[in-house]
């Protein structure tokens, strides 16, 4: 399976009054059609400035690509001028954010809002555009969409301007979704059915998926392998199902046992001692090391390239790697 | 997107100053006001002061005042005369040596009057400011915080301020006392002004009242006094001070509006409002008698809205 | 809609009558008309009576403006001391002071919202430190000295327009004094501009435009514009009012006989009726401003609804 989107050894920094904040240092992932990808990281990860970056929506200044590459089918969009990649976005990838109140123009309706893709991409006539507004609306399943095409976001329920937020990367049938934490702002009922939308788009239209959490309960349903990000690195990627079983990186590990789950009742949650070091000063070695249960001298020392996780004969895992001297002992829980 | 503005704002604000980030002032002040023994907002007051003091406008604006202060208070010292003391045979002459502004039409020394001009100004805005200030924070704070019909007559009293534009209730209160002297000019600009500041405080204090920890200090059994002056009004009293800070250079400029149109102050108390009616008359023979406390006043100006933007953007930084 | 504006118009008559009622007491009770009618003169005990008589004002001052609210409605402004009709002073001093004001927002209109958009746009870089000096210093100068200097350097030093305004107060000779009127308020503009695109142009939706892959012209126009000027429409609506008020030096430098200038004649020659006639009708035009800029806010942000 080739890749549809290739994002190598990305780095991103901001350049602010008081230094330079590395807010990506070399982010390696890759997507294929009809494949989830989950990015999975706290805030300040670097997880949704990589998604920006692969955009091309970066605030510039201050953020600034450094380094890297971002091969969007076979080609690199980094080297594309503004113009060319101008019309990949919306076009052939499009975005979902996470607040869907304040990611709508206010005063704009949300008719308007999703006939502008045809009207500017396709040239389509202000009758057309609306005919396929409504259209869209009804493919995500918002009720009597004909009469609420020239209503305003604010007259719309959380869940239903979500709807429209992903009818609205729909449109021209993109290749790649990134959607940015797309349920974090909803309830936890809405939550699921927009995220089951979301993977039924995936399946229906055979598009890839990057979706940006927090939330590992979210992840485990939809998606098909995980990247663990920390400090603007990647900490882990594995098949989903396997980092779940058995994560290869003391800070998944860390992620995972601070899930509350059913069936451990009783026992007390453990929180990852510490908060995520400042972007202006990321320790030596590995970024982790102050926070790690498993730290030693080397980790302070050597900052650990993302290891191929291979099982006990030596075979690699397929998909699986970590960013972690000690992953052997990780990966079977060993102390 | 909460994610992209915290890395902003890690990046923005740099290493491990937690208590730097917005959001956790909050929540020291609710630690503070709960406790009840620290000053509640310190640390709004004291990053609002790290901040003034690396503003290059603040500063430059607070010398230029400071510089203004002491020849209000010391013209002497600055002056080369008696601004009365005026020859008509130097009549409109240009700059000479000893005079380096010149004379006006009085034969007066134009340098000696701009800087006892300096005085009325400076007394009529601080004075007024602070008055304006003070009433409004009283009416429109307890207004906020009890409600109920005071609140709705205040709010129409407020109403009925605005409907007049100062500069035309200034213009009909003034030319009926003829007085001249700084009092009611100072008198009206409180009378005119403290709906401004009224309004402000009333809202600041509802939001105030609202917080949790003001809450909390009521059901620990507080009572009413303490509650209003140790916890709502250290946390509603920032946008009272950029109000205040803001209007006294609006009041500088008021003054002097008022003392062109002959309303306001009157010789013999000197006043560059005044200075430059006078001058206006003569202006094609002696421009530089128009000029001088023109620029003297507008710098004046100049100075108290620079401090109040800085002081704004300090307490405020939203608003930027 | 409807019934907010008749709620709101219902709203206004206790504000209207406590803002006239204000004025109306400074001038009658404060002050004392009739002496003033004669100037430096001692009146005539007897004299003074019969007019005091003829205009109500020997009876209490509550009935006295019951009775002047009485006849402005039924369209009497009453005499000014020369015997001549507020009324006809009105109707020559509004239309003059009311193309003043609307070329003063004209000019803010187009100069300062351009310079605001244009300075919230490059944030941070020359452009913008510029502009943001530049109304920094407008906004320290009082609009009468402007007008001084403005008159003295263009109108007489060099000669470029006639430095006082002849008195039908036509357009072509009324533009430096608009320019003087609409500087302080032009700079405000500017800034409310600047901070309002500023804003803006960092909101999500912004942002949203942008992952669509519209052009960045169509972004600026139709999404960040429609949304930072909601409230600089406003702020020009308000202003207008202001402007009216702000006359009185405008007028009284470049000797336009509009409402500024009566006033002031009024003021300074404590002639009541006009005094009280100007304010009143200065106030219904302010009110109305008021009222015309919140529903105009209804119209251009659909989110605000008027129950």
């Amino acid at each position: 399976m080739t890749a549809l989107l290739d994002v190598r050894d990305l780095q991103v920094e901001f350049r602010t009054r008081e230094g330079v904040a590395k807010a990506v240092n070399g982010v390696s992932y890759d997507v294929a059609a009809g494949e989830t990808l989950a990015v999975l990281g706290e805030s300040g990860s670097g997880k949704s400035v990589t998604a920006q970056a692969v955009m091309g929506i970066l605030d510039s200044p201050p953020g600034f690509v450094t380094g890297g590459e971002v091969v969007f089918q076979g080609e690199d969009l980094l080297k594309l001028g503004r113009e060319a990649r101008r019309k990949v976005r919306g076009e052939r990838m499009a975005m979902i954010f996470q607040d869907a109140l304040s990611s709508l123009n206010p005063v704009l309706t949300v008719g308007f809002q999703l006939g502008e893709m045809f009207r500017v991409h396709r040239g389509a006539s202000r009758a057309e555009a609306k005919a396929r507004s409504i259209e869209l609306m009804e493919r995500v399943r918002i009720p009597a969409a004909r009469e609420r095409v020239n209503d305003y976001p604010h007259q719309f329920s959380g869940g239903m301007r979500q709807r429209i937020m992903i009818a609205m990367a729909l449109a021209l049938g993109p290749e790649l979704i990134i959607a940015d934490e797309p349920t974090t702002a909803l309830d936890v009922t809405v939550q699921a059915q927009v995220m089951d939308l979301l993977a039924e788009l995936r399946e229906e239209t055979g598009m890839g998926l990057i979706l940006i959490t927090h939330d590992l309960g979210v992840v485990a349903d939809v998606a098909d392998k995980i990247a663990v990000m920390y400090a603007g690195r990647i900490m882990e990627t594995a098949p989903v199902h396997d980092l779940y079983k058995a994560p290869a990186h003391p800070y998944t590990r860390g992620l995972l046992d601070s899930i509350p789950r059913l069936d451990q009742k009783g026992q007390e949650l453990s929180a990852i001692r510490g908060t995520p070091p400042s972007l202006l000063a990321i320790p030596p070695g590995c970024p982790f090391n102050p926070r790690c249960p498993r730290a030693q001298d080397v980790c302070r020392t050597d900052r650990p390239p993302l290891y191929e996780v291979t099982d006990d004969a030596g075979r690699p895992l397929a998909g699986r790697g970590s960013a972690c001297h000690f992953w052997k002992d990780q990966l079977h829980d060993r102390p | 997107m909460p994610e992209r503005y915290e890395e902003k704002q890690r990046a923005d604000i740099g290493t491990q100053e937690a208590e730097a980030l917005p959001g956790s002032d909050v929540l020291q002040a609710e630690a503070g006001g709960l406790a009840g023994t620290d000053q509640p907002a310190r640390s709004l007051w004291s990053d609002a002061w790290q901040d003034l003091r690396r503003n290059p406008v603040f500063v430059i604006a607070g010398l230029l005042i400071l510089f203004l202060i002491f020849i209000s208070l010391w013209p002497s010292v600055v002056a080369t005369g008696s601004p009365y003391n005026c020859d008509i045979a130097n009549r409109n002459l240009g700059a000479e040596s000893g005079h380096p502004f010149g004379f006006d039409s009085q034969g007066c020394d134009v340098y000696n009057r701009t800087v006892y001009g300096a005085r009325a100004s400076l007394t009529v805005c601080t004075l007024a400011t602070l008055g304006a200030a003070v009433l409004g924070t009283v009416l429109g704070g307890l207004a906020g915080y009890f409600g109920g019909w005071g609140d709705a007559v205040l709010s129409r009293i407020t109403e009925v301020f605005f409907g007049i534009p100062i500069l035309l209730g200034g213009l009909v209160f003034l030319s009926v006392i003829k007085s001249g002297s700084v009092w009611p000019v100072i008198g009206l600009i409180v009378l005119l002004g403290w709906p401004q500041v009224a309004r402000i405080a009333r809202g600041s204090v509802i939001t105030a009242k609202q917080n949790d920890y003001v809450q909390a200090a009521r059901t620990l059994g507080a009572s009413t006094g303490r509650i209003m002056l140790r916890h709502v009004l250290p946390n509603a009293i920032a946008p009272i001070i950029v109000v205040a800070t803001i209007a006294l250079g609006t009041y500088v400029a008021l003054e002097a509006t008022l003392s062109f149109l002959g309303v306001g102050l009157k010789p013999p108390t000197i006043s560059w409002g005044s200075e430059i009616s006078t001058a206006s008359q003569q202006i094609r023979n002696a421009p530089h008698a128009l000029l001088w406390p023109a620029g003297a006043l507008s710098l004046t100006v100049l100075a108290f809205i620079m401090l109040g933007d800085a002081v704004r953007d300090a307490l405020d930084p939203k608003l930027r | 809609m409807g019934r907010y504006v008749i709620r709101r118009l219902l709203q206004m008559i206790p504000v209207f009558i406590g803002t006239t009622f204000l004025i109306f007491f400074m001038v009658y009770a404060l002050g004392d008309p009739v002496t003033a009618m004669f100037g430096d003169r001692a009146p005539d005990p007897a004299t003074a009576a019969q007019i005091r008589r003829d205009l109500n004002l020997d009876k209490p001052l509550w009935q006295q403006y019951v009775l002047y609210m009485g006849n402005i409605f039924t369209g009497d402004f009453g005499r000014a001391f020369n015997g001549q009709p507020v009324l006809d002073l009105m109707r020559s001093a509004w239309p003059i002071t009311v193309r003043l004001a609307l070329l003063a927002v004209l000019f803010e209109m187009i100069i300062g919202v351009t310079l605001g958009v244009v300075s919230g746009l490059k944030r941070g870089r020359a452009v913008d430190t510029g502009v943001l000096f530049a109304t920094l210093v407008v906004i320290s100068i009082p609009t009468f000295v402007t007008g001084y200097v403005l008159q003295y350097l263009l109108g007489v030093k060099w000669g470029w327009v006639t430095p006082a305004v002849s008195s039908g107060a036509p357009w072509d000779e009324l533009i430096l004094p608009a320019v003087v009127l609409a500087l302080v308020s032009l700079a405000y503009t500017t800034r409310l501009t600047r901070t309002s695109v500023a804003e803006n142009a960092r909101a999500d939706y912004v942002r949203t435009a942008v992952a669509k892959g519209l052009p960045r012209r169509r972004i600026t126009v139709r999404h960040l514009l429609r949304n930072s000027l909601i409230p600089v429409v406003t702020f020009l609506g308000i202003d207008i009012g202001n402007l009216m008020g702000g006359a009185i030096v405008t007028e009284r430098i470049f000797n336009i006989q509009g409402v500024g200038y009566q006033l002031w004649q009024g003021v300074l020659r404590q002639n009541a009726p006009t005094v009280v006639g100007f304010v009143t009708v200065l106030v219904i035009v302010y009110l109305l401003a008021n009222l015309v800029v919140d529903m105009l806010y209804a119209v251009l942000d659909p989110r605000i609804r008027y129950a």
